[in-house]
Order: C-alpha cells, then sequence, then structure tokens
C-alpha cells in the first residue's frame, strides 16, 4: 500500500503531506526532514528510486519526481510497483494541470484543500483507485459544482468543466 | 472545497504563506507560525463565526500543523465541522479529522455517529466523504458501529461508492482480519461487478487475503488469468486506458496476485503460461506504465513454478532494461536479474559489463540495488571480490542505517563462503575497524567463537595458524586510533586467549599492549573489563607454564587503578587478578586452563551440591522451603484478570441509537408510569436488534459464499461490451499529432541524445579500454571470458558509428568545466513549465513517447491556432538550433558569459535577460520559438494569473516560474 504522500518545494518546505496510517506530528517533521536531505543530495540524471528503510520502517520505498521547483514524492511499501507509482505521480501532476493550467507552486500552496480533494480521488485508504485523470477530474468537478453554488463571490472564478474535456 | 477554489482565500491567509515564504530562518518561520497559533487561538473561539471563515479557519490550522505545530486546541472544532450539514464544510471537517486525529483518539467517538448518519444518507458525496474517513478513523473497537452500513453499500447505486466501500472493508481488514472473516464472500462477489472500477478496487483486498493465504482462493486462478486477458486485450472500456495501456494498474494488481498463487503450484502456473507469454510478447517497452507491466510479468514468471520459454521471454526483457539508458529501467532490470538468477544462474553472465557499469554509477539506489543482486550471486570463487566491493563502498557512505545493513552482509558472506582464514580475518577486521559501533554485538562474539574453534578443520596446524594470524593482524590494528569498542573487545579478548599461544610474542609485550589499550579507551568500561580479563589469563597461562611472573609498571598502576573503581564489575576483575596471580601453578591450572574457552562448562541448576547443607540444617530445626506460589497462599490471581476482561469486554461501548422512546397511551398514564416504561422498553429491544442484525449477515455470507464458489465470467464479458481492439484511427491519430507538435522538442532531444551518447560513448569505451574492469567481470562471473568478449565486440559496432558521427559538441579548446557545464546545459531543453520537466531529468527517456508530449499533442489537436503555431516553429527549429550551437560555442570560448541554468528554472529570466545583453536577439529566438510551440496558447490565462498574484501582493520571485515564460512569451 501507499504509505505516504508528501509535495514539497526544492526549500524543503512541505507543500502537502499526507500520511495513510498514523504519524505524530514530530515524526512526521523528521520524515520530511529526512526525505528532503536524501532529496536534495542526489545528482541529477539519476533514478527516481530511493530506498526509504531507514527513515520509513522496514520495506518502505519512495519514489520522486522533481518538477520546476516542487518535488513529488510517494512513499510505499513492497506491495507496489515502482514504475507504476512513477505513473502514478504523473496521474497526480496531469490532474493537477487539468485543474489549475499551468500548475505552479502558487496553486499547490494556495488550494491546499482541492490538492486533498483530489488526491482523495486517485488514493483511497492507501490503495490506488482510480488512474484516469478524465475520472478524477469528474468527481472534483462534481465537488466544485457545489462549491460555485455555494460561493457567489469568488475571486477568480476556476470552474474547471469549461475547461478542456477530454 | 469552498474558498480554496482560486485565489479566493482572505488576505491573511496569503500574507501569512507569504511571510513563511520569506522567512529566512527555521527560527523566524517558527515565530511567524506561533503568532498565527494565538490569532487562531482567538479567533475560533468567538462566537458566531460565518461558516465561511470557519472553514478557512481550519484549514489555517492545517496548514500550521503541516509545519510542525501542535494545532490540538483546534481539533475540536474540526470535529464540529463534521457535524455541518452544507456538505463543503462537511467535507473540511473530515479532511481536517482525518488529518489531525489517530483512530484512537478521544474525539472519534464524537465523529462515530456522524459517520453512520452520512453513511446512510442520500446523497452520494457525503456517502463517499464518510467512507473516506472510514478508512482512517474506525479501528478496530469502532468496526461494529459502521460494519453493516458499509455492508450495505457495496451494492450502492453508484460505482464510486461501490468501490470505496470495499477501500473500506479491505482497510478494516487490515485494521482487524478477524471482524470481517465473514465477510470474504463480499470481495468474491465484487470481482464480478459490472463495473471494471470496482472490480479493480476489489484485487486490492484479495492480493492481502491471498498474501495471508492463498490456499482457498486457487479456485480463482482461471477467473483472474481470464480477467487478466481480457484487460490485455482492450475489452475494457477507452476510459480505462491509460496512455494507450488497458487499465495498466489492473493489470499489475493481477500478475501480482497469480504470482502468489502460482508460487510452488504447478497445475495453477500452467493455466497462467499463455497470458504472460502474450503480455511479454505484446509488452510495450517505449512507456513507463508498459514497463511497469513487463517488470511485473518477469515478478510474476520468477515466482510461479518456472517454465523455459517464458524465463527466455524474460530474460530478453531484462537485456533490454539493462540496455537502456534509464537509470529506473537499469534499476529494474537488475531488479528482475535479481530474482530471476535462483532460476537461471546463467543469465547473469551475458549481462556482466551491464552490472559491472550499474556498481559504479553515480546513482546510490542503482548502487545498492546491485550490491543486492552481487549478494545473490555470490559464490566461493567471486567472494574476495564482492565482499571488497562491498567494504569499499561501506567505507565510502556515512549512512549509519545502510552502513548496518552491508556490514552485516560482508559477514554474512565472509562466514559463508570465506577461501582462507587469512583472508577471512583480514575482512572482518575491515568490517569492525570501519563499522565496527554499527554491527551487531552478536557478530563479534561469533567472530571470537569462530576462532576458537576454526573452521572446522581437522588438523591442529591450521587451527594454530589461524589464531596466529589473528594474533598478528590484531597486534598491528592495535595502535591505530580510534577504534570502535567492540573491535576492541576482540582484540582483547584473542590476544588473552592466544597472544602468547604460539610463542612469538613475549607475555610482557601482550600485557604492555593490553595496558596501553585500557589507558587509551580509558573511558570504555567494557573494553577496560576485557583488557583485566585478558591480562589475567595471560599471567594466569605464565603460572601454569611454569614461568616466573613480573608485572609491568604499568600493570601494576593499571590493576591499582581498577581496584578502587567505581564499577564494582572492573573492581572485581581487578581483585580476580591480584588473587590468581598470588595461587601456585596446579590451582591456577584448574582454574584458567589453556585453550578451553570452546569447553562446555556444566552449571548445576538444581544446586544440588548444596543438598547435603540443607539436610543439616533441617534436622537441626531450620524451615522447610516453600515455593513462591504456596507462599503466597491465594488462588492464581491471574484468573481474576481474566475474568475481569471478559465482563470489560461485554461492556464494550454500543453504537447503536436507543430507540425512539415509544410515546406512551397518552392520557390516562400518570407521570409515575411514565418513567417505569421508558426505562424498560429500549434497551432489550435494541440489543437483540442488534444480534439478530448480526446472526442475519453471517448466514448471508456462508450461502452466498457457498453459492459463489464457481465464478462464471461470461456475463462479465458481456457486460465489458464487444471485444474491439483499440481502433486503429484514433491512435494513428495521436501518434501523428506527435512529431507535429513535439518536432523541435524532438530535434532539442535528438541532439541531446547525441551528445550524451557520444560522452556516455567516450566512457564506456574508456572502460572498456581498462584492462582492470574486465578482470573484475571475469572474477566477478567466474571468468568465462568467451562470453564476455562476444558482448564487448558485438557492442562495439554501434558505438563506432557514434563515435565517428560529427561532433560539434567538442570544443577541444574549451576548458574542461566549461564543456561540462555546456553539456549540462544542453541536456536541459529551455525549462517550459511545472511539466515540462518532467522527463528531461532521464535523459534516456525518448521524447517522442514523454506522455505528457501525448497529452500536449491529443489537446493540440483540437485548437487549430496552436497547430500553425507550431507549424511555423517547426520550420524555424533547426536554423535556431543551428544558430544556438554556433552562438554558444563562440559565446564560451569568448569566457561564458552565458549563465547556464542547470536545471533550476528559477534563473530562466535572469539568464534570458543575460543572454540578451551578451548577445542582442539571438539569444532570444533561442527560447521564444520554443516555449508556444510546446504549450497551448495559454498566455492571456497566465498573465490574468500573474496579475491576479501581484495583486494578492504576492511577489512573484521564486515561486512561480511560469510567469516569467508567459511574460516574454
Amino acid at each position: 500500500m501507499i504509505r505516504a504522500v508528501l509535495v514539497m518545494n526544492t526549500q524543503g518546505k512541505p507543500r502537502l503531506a499526507k500520511f495513510y496510517e498514523f504519524m505524530p506530528v514530530e515524526k512526521q517533521q523528521e520524515i520530511i526532514r529526512n526525505v528532503f536531505a536524501v532529496l536534495c543530495s542526489r545528482p541529477e540524471h539519476v533514478s527516481n528510486f530511493v530506498d526509504a528503510e531507514s527513515f520509513f520502517g522496514p520495506d518502505a520505498r519512495l519514489v520522486y519526481k522533481h518538477l520546476a521547483t516542487l518535488y513529488f514524492v510517494f512513499i510505499f511499501d513492497g506491495s507496489e510497483n515502482e514504475l507504476a507509482m512513477l505513473d502514478l505521480i504523473q496521474v497526480f501532476v496531469e490532474t493537477l494541470d487539468k485543474c489549475f493550467r499551468n500548475v505552479c507552486e502558487l496553486d499547490v500552496v494556495f488550494n491546499y484543500s482541492k490538492m486533498h480533494t483530489i488526491l482523495d480521488e486517485i488514493i483511497f485508504g492507501g490503495q490506488v483507485l482510480e488512474t484516469s485523470s478524465t475520472e478524477v477530474m469528474k468527481a472534483v468537478e462534481e465537488i466544485s459544482k457545489l462549491d460555485a453554488a455555494s460561493s457567489a463571490i469568488n475571486l477568480v472564478p476556476k470552474s474547471v468543466s469549461s475547461w478542456r474535456s477530454r | 472545497m469552498g474558498s480554496q477554489g482560486g485565489f479566493g482565500q482572505s488576505k491573511e491567509f496569503l500574507d501569512l504563506i507569504k511571510s513563511i515564504g520569506e522567512a529566512r530562518s527555521k527560527a523566524e518561520e517558527d515565530r511567524i507560525v506561533i503568532r498565527e497559533i494565538e490569532t487562531l487561538k482567538r479567533r475560533i473561539s468567538e462566537p458566531d463565526i460565518p461558516k465561511r471563515k470557519m472553514k478557512e479557519y481550519i484549514i489555517r490550522l492545517l496548514y500550521v500543523e503541516m509545519l510542525g505545530h501542535d494545532a490540538s486546541f483546534g481539533y475540536i472544532h474540526a470535529v464540529k465541522m463534521t457535524h455541518d450539514d452544507n456538505l463543503l464544510s462537511k467535507r473540511t471537517g473530515y479532511l481536517a479529522v482525518t488529518l489531525f486525529l489517530n483512530d484512537d483518539h478521544d474525539l472519534i467517538i464524537l465523529i462515530v455517529n456522524t459517520i453512520q448518519k452520512d453513511l446512510k444518507s442520500d446523497n452520494y458525496l457525503v456517502v463517499c466523504a464518510a467512507l473516506n474517513a472510514v478508512c482512517r478513523l474506525i479501528n478496530e473497537e469502532t468496526i461494529p458501529a459502521v460494519l453493516p452500513l458499509i455492508v450495505e453499500l457495496l451494492s450502492h447505486g453508484k460505482e464510486a461508492v461501490r468501490k470505496k466501500a470495499v477501500m473500506a472493508l479491505h482497510s478494516f481488514y487490515r485494521k482487524s482480519p478477524s471482524s470481517v472473516s465473514h465477510l470474504v464472500s463480499n470481495f468474491r462477489k465484487r470481482l464480478c461487478d459490472n463495473d471494471p472500477g470496482v472490480m479493480g478496487a476489489t484485487l486490492c483486498p484479495l492480493f492481502d487475503l491471498i498474501n495471508d493465504d492463498p490456499n482457498p482462493y486457487k479456485d480463482l486462478v482461471v477467473s483472474f488469468v481470464s480477467i487478466l486477458k481480457q484487460v490485455a486485450e482492450h475489452r475494457l472500456p477507452k476510459s480505462y486506458d491509460y496512455h494507450q495501456m488497458p487499465a495498466p494498474f489492473v493489470q499489475i494488481k493481477l500478475l501480482k496476485i497469480l504470482a502468489l498463487l502460482g508460487s510452488g503450484d504447478k497445475p495453477s502456473s500452467e493455466h497462467m503460461y499463455t497470458v504472460i507469454g502474450d503480455i511479454i510478447r505484446k509488452g510495450d517497452s517505449s512507456s513507463n506504465i508498459g514497463n511497469a507491466i513487463l517488470y511485473e510479468s518477469i515478478r510474476t514468471v520468477s515466482s510461479i513454478h518456472s517454465n523455459a520459454k517464458l524465463l527466455e521471454a524474460a530474460a530478453d526483457v531484462i537485456a533490454k532494461f539493462l540496455k537502456s539508458d534509464s537509470h529506473n529501467l537499469k534499476y529494474m532490470g537488475i531488479d528482475a536479474l535479481g530474482r530471476l538468477i535462483k532460476l537461471s544462474p546463467l543469465i547473469a553472465e551475458q549481462h556482466q559489463l551491464a552490472v559491472i557499469d550499474c556498481l559504479e554509477d553515480p546513482d546510490d539506489t542503482l548502487k545498492r540495488k546491485t550490491f543486492e543482486l552481487l549478494y545473490k550471486m555470490t559464490k566461493s570463487s567471486n567472494v574476495e571480490v564482492i565482499v571488497d566491493r562491498m567494504i569499499e563502498y561501506m567505507i565510502s557512505i556515512s549512512d549509519d542505517h545502510y552502513k548496518t545493513y552491508i556490514a552485516s552482509r560482508c559477514v554474512e558472506l565472509a562466514e559463508q563462503f570465506a577461501p582462507s582464514n587469512h583472508w577471512f580475518i583480514q575482512t572482518m577486521n575491515k568490517v569492525f575497524e570501519h563499522a565496527g559501533d554499527l554491527v551487531n554485538i552478536k557478530v563479534a562474539h561469533n567472530l571470537m567463537r569462530l576462532i576458537a574453534e576454526g573452521f572446522g578443520e581437522d588438523d591442529d596446524a591450521a587451527y594454530s595458524q589461524l589464531r596466529s594470524s589473528a594474533v598478528e593482524s590484531y597486534l598491528r590494528i592495535i595502535g591505530e586510533p580510534k577504534l570502535p569498542s567492540v573491535f576492541l573487545q576482540v582484540i582483547c579478548w584473542v590476544l588473552g586467549e592466544y597472544g602468547t599461544a604460539d610463542g612469538k610474542h613475549s607475555a610482557s609485550y601482550i600485557t604492555g599492549k593490553l595496558c596501553d589499550m585500557a589507558e587509551a579507551y580509558s573511558n570504555d568500561e567494557i573494553v577496560k573489563a576485557y583488557a583485566i580479563t585478558a591480562l589475567t589469563k595471560i599471567y594466569a597461562f605464565e603460572i601454569a607454564a611454569g614461568r616466573k611472573v613480573d608485572m609491568l609498571s604499568e600493570c601494576q598502576s593499571l590493576v591499582e587503578e581498577l581496584l578502587a573503581s567505581h564499577s564494582t564489575d572492573l573492581q572485581q576483575r581487578a581483585y580476580e587478578l591480584q588473587a590468581v596471580i598470588g595461587l601456585d601453578a596446579r590451582a591456577v591450572e584448574a582454574i584458567l586452563p589453556h585453550d578451553a574457552s570452546c569447553e562446555d562448562i556444566e552449571v548445576d541448576k538444581n544446586l544440588s551440591f548444596l543438598n547435603g547443607y540443607i539436610q543439616q540444617s533441617i534436622e537441626s530445626g531450620a524451615m522447610p522451603y516453600i515455593s513462591e506460589n504456596e507462599r503466597s497462599g491465594m488462588v492464581n490471581t491471574s484468573n481474576f484478570r481474566s475474568h475481569d476482561q471478559q465482563e470489560s469486554g461485554q461492556h464494550g461501548l454500543r453504537f447503536e441509537a436507543y430507540e425512539v422512546p415509544k410515546a406512551p397511551v397518552p392520557s390516562k398514564v400518570t407521570p409515575v408510569s411514565l418513567s417505569s416504561t421508558t426505562d424498560l422498553v429500549p434497551v432489550p429491544e435494541s440489543l437483540y436488534a442488534r444480534e439478530t442484525q448480526q446472526i442475519s449477515s453471517v448466514g448471508l455470507a456462508s450461502d452466498t459464499g457457498s453459492s459463489e464458489l464457481k465464478l462464471r465470467l461470461d456475463g462479465v464479458q458481456k457486460k465489458w461490451g464487444k471485444p474491439t481492439y483499440s481502433s486503429p484511427a484514433s491512435s494513428s491519430n495521436s501518434t501523428s499529432q506527435n512529431p507535429v507538435n513535439g518536432v523541435t522538442k524532438v530535434d532539442v532531444a535528438t541532439t541531446i541524445n547525441s551528445k550524451a551518447r557520444d560522452s556516455y560513448d567516450s566512457r564506456k569505451q574508456q572502460n572498456e579500454i581498462d584492462p582492470e574492469k574486465q578482470k573484475l567481470a571475469a572474477s566477478l562471473f567466474g571468468g568465462s571470458t568467451k562470453t564476455e568478449r562476444r558482448t564487448s565486440t558485438s557492442s562495439k559496432g554501434p558505438k563506432a558509428s557514434a563515435a565517428d558521427r560529427p561532433q560539434d559538441s567538442k570544443a577541444a579548446s574549451v576548458p574542461n568545466k566549461a564543456s561540462g557545464e555546456k553539456t549540462n546545459q544542453v541536456q536541459q531543453p529551455p525549462p517550459q513549465d511545472l511539466l515540462d520537466l518532467g522527463e528531461p531529468t532521464v535523459t534516456a527517456a525518448p521524447p517522442a513517447v514523454d506522455p505528457f508530449m501525448q497529452l500536449e499533442g491529443l489537446l493540440d489537436s483540437s485548437n487549430s491556432s496552436a497547430v500553425t503555431n507550431s507549424g511555423g516553429a517547426v520550420a524555424n527549429a533547426p536554423d535556431i538550433m543551428g544558430l544556438y550551437r554556433g552562438t554558444t560555442s563562440s559565446e564560451q570560448s569568448g569566457g561564458g558569459g552565458y549563465n547556464p541554468a542547470s536545471g533550476d528554472n528559477l534563473n530562466l529570466l535572469s539568464e534570458l535577460s543575460n543572454a540578451a545583453a551578451v548577445r542582442g536577439t539571438t539569444g532570444a529566438t533561442i527560447v521564444s520559438p520554443l516555449s508556444p510551440s510546446v504549450k497551448g496558447a495559454n498566455a492571456k490565462d497566465s498573465l490574468e494569473k500573474d496579475a491576479k498574484v501581484r495583486q494578492m501582493g504576492v511577489t512573484p520571485t521564486s515561486q512561480n516560474p511560469n510567469l516569467f515564460r508567459d511574460l516574454l512569451g
């Protein structure tokens, strides 16, 4: 199963942290620090996999993707396939990009709960739930509709439905 | 979602994020966050906060906690929010509690009721939100409260709900397998769900169940194979495709399940051969996800009963992986090789050079994986090389966790395969020297035992040779500074036992060394204890041999110091030493016989030698011994405790609602009788209700279980539609689109590739010339030089041609550093935005199949303006590249004013302006035509966004690389 999803920027600031098993806040911080230390010490053009046993317990692996100013990190155990996880990050980022049009770090910071909504549609209780970004978008849209209905004043109307439906 | 769609948060929140982003130190950040916490504490407890505000406060709390600060004061507000009727508030509440609370938190009990209510809601979005919380917050104790509701949801009308209900049951199974053991048949039933998504979700719990015990599921092998076949043959609706691959995650899960079911089971495995063979044969090795499936197939092949044909196919795939330039694929290749090597040991030979390349790769992950492989293929013929390599790596790293791990691996291999005693001792010395504090103390004890017992050789000469070589090496090492404590203990022990045994070294020499050591490490009591005991032994052997003992003065002072030690252990040892020295030869011989460390010492646990004494005492009137149990004179107390526990178990929490008190017959009833009826009625009924419910569900489960034993999958097939292959029109469409949109990119990439390959090849050529490497290969792989030569010559062909290719990148006059910088820069296509940086980190992946490019391709095909745009870029591209090359080389020789961004597109702006300043217009044309061709015409969008950001008062510094491109584009 997937144990944690982290998004952090290249300065090590967490932008999204979701642990699928309970983790005390201090432990979460320690993990985020450790992950960042490992990631920023990795040279470019090497594999996207890192052994995470030293900070996440036995059988933990980590897959990361460095995109612009962000690291996307998935931590999981032996029952998942590393390459597939890499593609799952891809699904996540693709969906974000569809949702925010040219997603950048600002979007990620300011749309904290939307990020979680998207992630919850992709990963559920540590298992892969949906891998089609179109389907994820549909689900998120449906929630967003309620959003639009309930909020009359919205500074930037970003109804996703109007844009790029495959 | 609420205010989170867009930048709709309040100014305060934006200010917070901004100030945290600008904080220069952790301390400053902490100060800001603590101030924020104070504010939130004040605000959140104000009365009548509007919902919208409250939602934002909760999100701010989450943010604060993500930064590592305590937000527990707000938990209760998050819990309250889950009770809200507004779905969005509810969702925010659920999100917050799932992130804040552990499943045994006190507040959970307040949420369970809400979850129960929400699971019954008509709005499926509410149900989904509740299911999400169920996964995280319901623990073993509270499972019964929601279980019946979840089971009901398994047949909900919406597939999204069914999917999540299956997952929720799965999470129950993980937390407490017994709680859902009677519901397993439901998983089997869901496998035949109309919706493939639900079927896919069901595979997750089934995988866990089968992992725990495959036997009850052997009957499903045929079904799984048939599902896998259908999925692989594109029978699923198109919407389940991911990058033109049909439901890859389902395929991977199925392959994993088959691997479990086929392990050590020939008949089951035989069902799978065809489908796995097909998947490997048709496998798409050009996309990441295709490779994931191929790798998973290899894993399955290596796990099930072996089949020669499949092994061959798997070996071919591994060869492809290892030859790839992508580190990810190499990693997978090495891993797969490690799995297959058990079945066919010869397979590694043809990849020996690739393996050695991986071993010397700068990528730590890959290196470690390769060590894993080497560990698996260690034999007595190659153990020396492999362990040497491991130790070399062990010394070079600082990661204690892995150091410990690899040290234990070294020890294990050395013990198992050591070719000679001398080598073994040397190796162990190295391990202890560099990782002594990390290895388990047992390893040290093991080493001592091995030195004492030898390796089971019969002749005594080998014995004593082993020992004296150990002594020699320790005497050499002893002078080195800062040895780990564990190692010193071993040294002390060996010197004490065998230091004087072969007569080469005098007692005074050895004792002198031991004293020096005790002095040098005077803080380490364990070492001192070992040292003093070693001294005792040496003196004892001297006395026993009839030689006169004269203690060195330093020994004397050491003993005196220890006699007054604070540690009673050290004191006792020192006194023992003194006592032994005072004895005669015969007594000493009896106390410390020579070379008797391996003799068993008999311990009389019954203390039978005291029997006479006891008898005597009893006879003289002492009380006989009464065992402790009898003495207490009580019935076993533990009985009480277990009884207690049972009691408390029965009084566990109940989650079902009390029944609404029945309105008493209105008129005649007096107040007294009313109270009595309410007391009586509800309790027993609700109890019964619960019990019967459970019973009925059990009965139902077993019923369906028996009827569902044979799955009928023909139904499934029908439901999933006609067996159509992916329509060729659409696929050709997308491929034809690809080049159009991607041409500039591809061009860049191919030039990059050729350059990268050049440098790679030159490196490789160097390596090939390097005879050491060939030697290494030979020693690792059992010296089958023939195959080795063949591979090297065969790989030379393309290499030579690659080297012949005209190289414009190698400007000989340019200093090394500059050229390094340049390749670095060239390998980075101009930074576009978050997405486009995706693949370039892996130079090897063919850019034509970059999933993002495909995505772009698909999107842009509908966008005519973008197409024309990119068309223009296509025409331009080659020229630009030419210009680019020219300018960069000339510019480099001119002193390198062009500052390569080295992957960090933060510098894009400065880089651009820099370039423009240096070279005028050329600089601008390099980047600008590329960007619109790759991205659709979103410039306006982004400008808007930028304006918004500025309006919000966030200075677009490092935060948003996009903005600059858009501004310039």
